[in-house]
């Protein structure tokens, strides 16, 4: 297969609403679901007189984010006037920040365990502040062509965080999008839930055609919006580089020959549409907000937010493999359940010793259950050190794995500790003189598997295990072919 | 009992002499004689005013601690929100629009036990210099009923000379305290930015709004300025400055005064009598001892177009809002749908869409000429590629007055002069004349780009028995400075106790 003939330059916007009780300029609160404008001021109605006071939890909530995503926090940042005129924005200006944002030059690694593209930093512009506007509910089926406004999000913080153009696939994409909700999860700032609209995403993308001279030529900037999932991206963006490759073809157009177009993605039929353009200029008359003083922060204040970050994705996942010795497959997938799956591995194997064993039981194991059950970790009855008391039963011989396995199920459906559950299981350990005896009956009940034996083929012991397991389940069957082995070869 | 101050008819109040029922009828019983001529207020509380006012009667029999301005009547300009009671800002667009809050201002006149007598007529959106932009009524100046009472504080002024009300709530963007209480001879304070909250005052330009006392006498203005001022923590610019008594200081005089004269406002423009009665004033001073030193502003020429950029700026942002979706004025909808479906027959479909034809008619409808005109300047100069020009030029224009404030009150306790050019012109005169209409603000303006304070107290009459008025302006949150040089002023003459005849 030959390389398409062109680089795909995508960037992302993504919008992340912070977890604050309340919202950006006002007290009201921020809680999600409620009924239709019952979380409402003056100050969020954008009533006259009324004045906003900002938040300051909201601030260093993107100052950490800010310092997670690699970015230099000025001492000094303001709030600007975004102007335009929507139904959902009722103050007539989103306040925003525009030439001097509170964070800016970052960057976010990203990296593809299975080698669907080569490590790299995607840059960040900037991370700004806002406020989110309400919500304009279409009432169309009535036949009404009405339109409700809900101003319960009006006010509520936004992270608007703006990347370079870097990345060069809708996989690059996907990966930066999911790293980036991993770190906003790490960093317990936001829900990132892009069905409530916690985190948002509208990506820019273009073609850099190559040309048989060897010149790469950019094509027109489309901004791709409405994607309401990961897989809606990364879906959206392999669509939009086909449907732009086709229109080069077309038409030839280059970047500046037409203007910057806005697509909305339709997941039901699988494509993108041109969006009606805005009943709003696209001058936004940016102006700062007299009625806000500037924000500042000494560096003082923001070492003491980078001593509060927790550590972070790519830092644990380093760690993983560095110092528990897990396969860096084994911990990425360990480091993407979250913090909580990280401490609950870490704990696991503190308590059993064997970093090995416990990482292959939480990634084999634990993350099953938590799938199948649709749990989340706390909702996960059997704590580390109950888990470590079964893993320690396996590394000590009272039982093999796969019977482990068995008593991790009457642990969870029981919820009862190891030792409980393997009573309940019957398993317990043989003693040692029995097994001897055990072993020696079973030998001499079988002369053919002896001379087999004794004539070279040591598999043939394979047949005692069996019949041993028979008469005792608890046996160990590596121990059981051991003891056989020796008993035969003394004879 | 109408003609006394505030302060002493708080002693009367406080001695028995007198009940705020009495005094409360005895200002409405006024209004009743001469309101109909002046037309100062848009509403005037006839039934809450005296229940209140019993109320308070009540609450002093029984002993209970009473605020500062106990019992005494207040006319608020209809631009500070209070709950449940329309507040118009002069305009259609607000015409039923009942705020569900009170502005920090009405709140503190409330908790101070003061009788909300009415609320006064003004400019709408407070953009004029004359009341005459009010889309309600004009009003009369008393002392010349076919002139203006300047603006856009011009009902706050006015309710104050024709002595309908011993107290008045005003405010000053660019001068709109100070400007009418000249033109009506009556004592109007502009607090330094940030002195009192603005919270609840409908914004025209929030970086240069202010809230203010207005009075018959330097005393009674340091009374209210005290009541209404503080830090709020709702208004983010409010400062957080502890208030001084004013009232206790407000009476001795300023030790080693010395008083900056600007030569520059004496210069071509500005009306003979004024200039005479405001030099006369700085003889005053000196026989009371102050040290008179010129000083040069010389950025002050620039005042005018600096503030006629910033404020429309401003402006055009804070009164987006009204746009018809919320609240408010909204074109009539079957008018604008009837209208739009024709246009579709003739174009074929095409053409503006329902929400933006909205937004235009009811803008157009629910705003007046001066406010569009003032929202579409603002809109112009912020467009893009214009920023550079406008914006960021005006506001380093503003950075160099402030600077010459700065550098003058280095030198000087307060800076002296006139507040208007002239005294107050007939209606209509300037109504075609947006740029004369402007200049109303040339000696008031610097004051609101600098954040500085400002005071105007009568100072004379010109031939024409019209009033002058001499502006004062200190140092920021310098008020109690302020207050004593004025009142040293009024201790020493007379021209605060002349009332007009109502024709
Ligand atoms: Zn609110």
């Amino acid at each position: 297969m030959t390389n398409p003939p062109y680089d795909v330059i995508i960037g992302l916007e993504v919008h992340v609403q912070l977890r604050t009780n309340t919202k950006l300029f006002c007290r009201c609160s921020t809680e999600f679901g409620n009924p239709p404008n019952t979380q409402t001021c003056p100050v969020c109605l954008g009533l006259p007189g009324a004045l906003p006071v900002m938040n300051r939890k909201a601030y260093e909530l993107s100052v950490k984010t800010a310092l997670a995503l690699n970015c230099n926090i000025p001492n000094f940042t303001k709030w600007d006037r975004k102007q335009y005129y929507y139904p959902d924005l009722p103050k007539g200006y989103q306040i925003s920040q525009f030439d001097l944002p509170m964070s800016e030059n970052g960057y976010l690694a990203i990296s593809s365990p299975d080698g669907e593209f080569e490590d790299k930093n995607v840059g960040i512009i900037r991370a700004h502040l806002e406020e989110d506007a309400g919500k304009s509910m279409h009432d169309e089926a009535q036949g009404l062509a009405d339109t409700r406004i809900d101003l319960n999000r009006t006010g509520t913080p936004l992270l608007e965080i703006v990347s370079e153009p870097d990345m060069r696939s809708a996989e690059e994409a996907r990966a930066y999008l999911q790293e980036l909700r991993l770190l906003l999860t790490y960093l317990d700032v936001s829900d990132c839930n892009m069905q409530e609209g916690s985190l948002r995403v509208d990506a820019n993308v273009n073609l850099h055609v190559h040309t048989e001279t060897d010149e790469k030529i950019a094509t027109p900037i489309v901004e791709v919006k409405n994607m309401n999932s990961f897989r809606a991206v990364e879906r959206a963006l392999h669509y939009e580089v086909k449907r732009q490759y086709e229109i080069w073809q077309e038409t030839g157009n280059r970047i500046g020959d037409v203007p910057k177009q806005t697509r909305g993605w339709d997941d039901n039929a699988q494509l993108t549409r041109a969006q009606r353009e805005k009943e709003e200029s696209s001058d936004y008359r940016y102006f700062p907000d007299p009625d806000l003083v500037p924000v500042t922060i000494t560096n003082e204040q923001v070492e003491a937010f980078q001593q509060q970050i927790p550590e972070l994705p790519a830092a644990l996942r380093e760690k993983l493999v560095d110092e528990f010795s897990l396969t860096p497959y084994t911990a990425d997938v360990i480091v993407n359940q979250g913090p909580e799956v990280v401490a609950y591995f870490q704990s696991l194997a503190e308590h059993t010793g064997d970093a090995k064993q416990s990482g292959n039981w939480v990634q084999g194991e634990v993350l099953r259950v938590l799938k199948e059950e649709d749990w989340e970790l706390s909702e996960f009855p059997i704590s580390a050190e109950g888990l470590a008391d079964l893993l320690k039963a396996i590394q000590q011989g009272e039982l093999n794995n796969s019977r482990g396995k068995e008593v991790f199920s009457e642990m969870l459906s029981a919820g009862t500790s190891a030792a409980d559950a393997m009573a309940a299981l019957g398993i317990e350990k043989v003693d040692d003189s029995a097994l001897e005896d055990l072993c020696r009956e079973i030998v001499m009940a079988n002369p053919k598997v002896i001379s087999d034996v004794q004539s070279g083929n040591e598999k043939a012991v394979g047949a005692l295990i069996g019949q041993a397991k028979q008469k005792n389940p608890n046996v160990n069957p590596g121990q059981v072919r051991q003891i056989c082995l020796d008993i035969i070869n003394a004879l | 009992m109408i003609d006394l101050s505030a302060t002493s008819l708080l002693a009367k109040l406080q001695s028995g002499e007198v009940s705020s029922e009495e005094v409360t009828a005895a200002f409405l019983d006024r209004i009743n004689a001469v309101e109909s001529r002046v037309g100062a207020f848009l509403k005037v509380n006839s039934e809450s005013a005296m229940q209140a006012a019993q109320a308070v009667d009540k609450k002093r029999r029984s002993g209970a601690p009473l605020g500062k301005l106990a019992g005494i009547p207040i006319a608020v300009k209809d631009i500070l929100c209070t709950e449940g009671e329309a507040t118009t800002c002069g305009s259609r667009m607000l015409e039923h629009y009942v705020p569900p809050y009170n502005a920090t201002v009405v709140e503190h006149l409330l908790a101070s036990d003061a009788i909300v007598i009415g609320r006064t007529n003004m400019d709408e959106f407070a953009m004029g210099s004359s009341t005459e932009n009010s889309a309600y009524k004009p009003t009369s100046n008393p002392w010349d009923l076919e002139r203006i009472p300047g603006g856009s504080s011009g009902g706050a002024a006015a309710c104050l000379a024709a002595a309908m009300a011993p107290l008045s709530i005003g405010t000053d963007t660019g001068g709109s305290i100070r400007q009418p209480a000249a033109l009506c001879g009556v004592v109007g304070l502009k607090p330094t930015y940030g002195r009192v909250s603005r919270f609840g005052l409908v914004a025209f330009a929030s970086s240069l709004d202010q809230v203010g006392p207005m009075a018959t006498t330097v005393e009674d203005t340091a009374l209210l300025l005290e009541t209404i001022a503080g830090h709020d923590r709702r208004d983010s610019t409010s400062a957080k400055i502890d208030v001084p008594q004013y009232t206790a200081s407000v009476n001795s005089p300023l030790e080693n005064l010395t008083i900056g004269v600007v030569p520059s406002h004496y210069q071509d423009g500005l009306d003979t009598e004024i200039e005479s009665a405001v030099k006369e004033a700085i003889r005053v001073y000196e026989s009371l001892g102050a040290r008179i030193k010129e000083i040069e502003m010389p950025h002050a020429q620039y005042g005018i177009a600096t503030y006629y950029f910033i404020a429309p700026f401003e402006a055009s942002g804070n009164l987006a809002r009204y746009d018809g979706a919320h609240y408010g004025y909204r074109t009539d909808q079957q008018t604008m749908l009837d209208e739009l479906s024709e246009e579709a027959n003739q174009t074929d479909g095409a053409g503006e869409s329902p929400l933006v034809r909205m937004y235009r008619k009811s803008r157009s409808e629910g705003f007046g000429s001066e406010v569009q005109r003032r929202v579409m300047l603002g809109t112009y100069a912020l467009s893009e590629g214009y920023y550079d020009a406008y914006y960021l030029k005006a506001l380093k224009v503003r950075r160099l007055i402030r600077a010459d404030y700065d550098s003058a009150f280095d030198q000087v306790d307060c800076i002296l002069g006139p507040v208007t050019a002239s005294p107050a012109f007939r209606r209509g005169e300037k109504t075609n004349d947006p740029l004369a209409m402007y200049l109303e603000d040339l000696y008031t303006v610097n004051a609101n780009l600098a954040g500085v304070a400002g005071i105007s107290l009568p100072c004379g009459l010109t031939s024409e028995n019209l009033p002058i008025g001499l502006h004062l302006q200190a140092a920021p949150f310098q008020e109690e400075k302020l207050l004593k040089v004025a009142n040293m002023y009024q201790s020493a003459t007379d021209w605060h106790t002349r009332r007009p005849e109502i024709q």
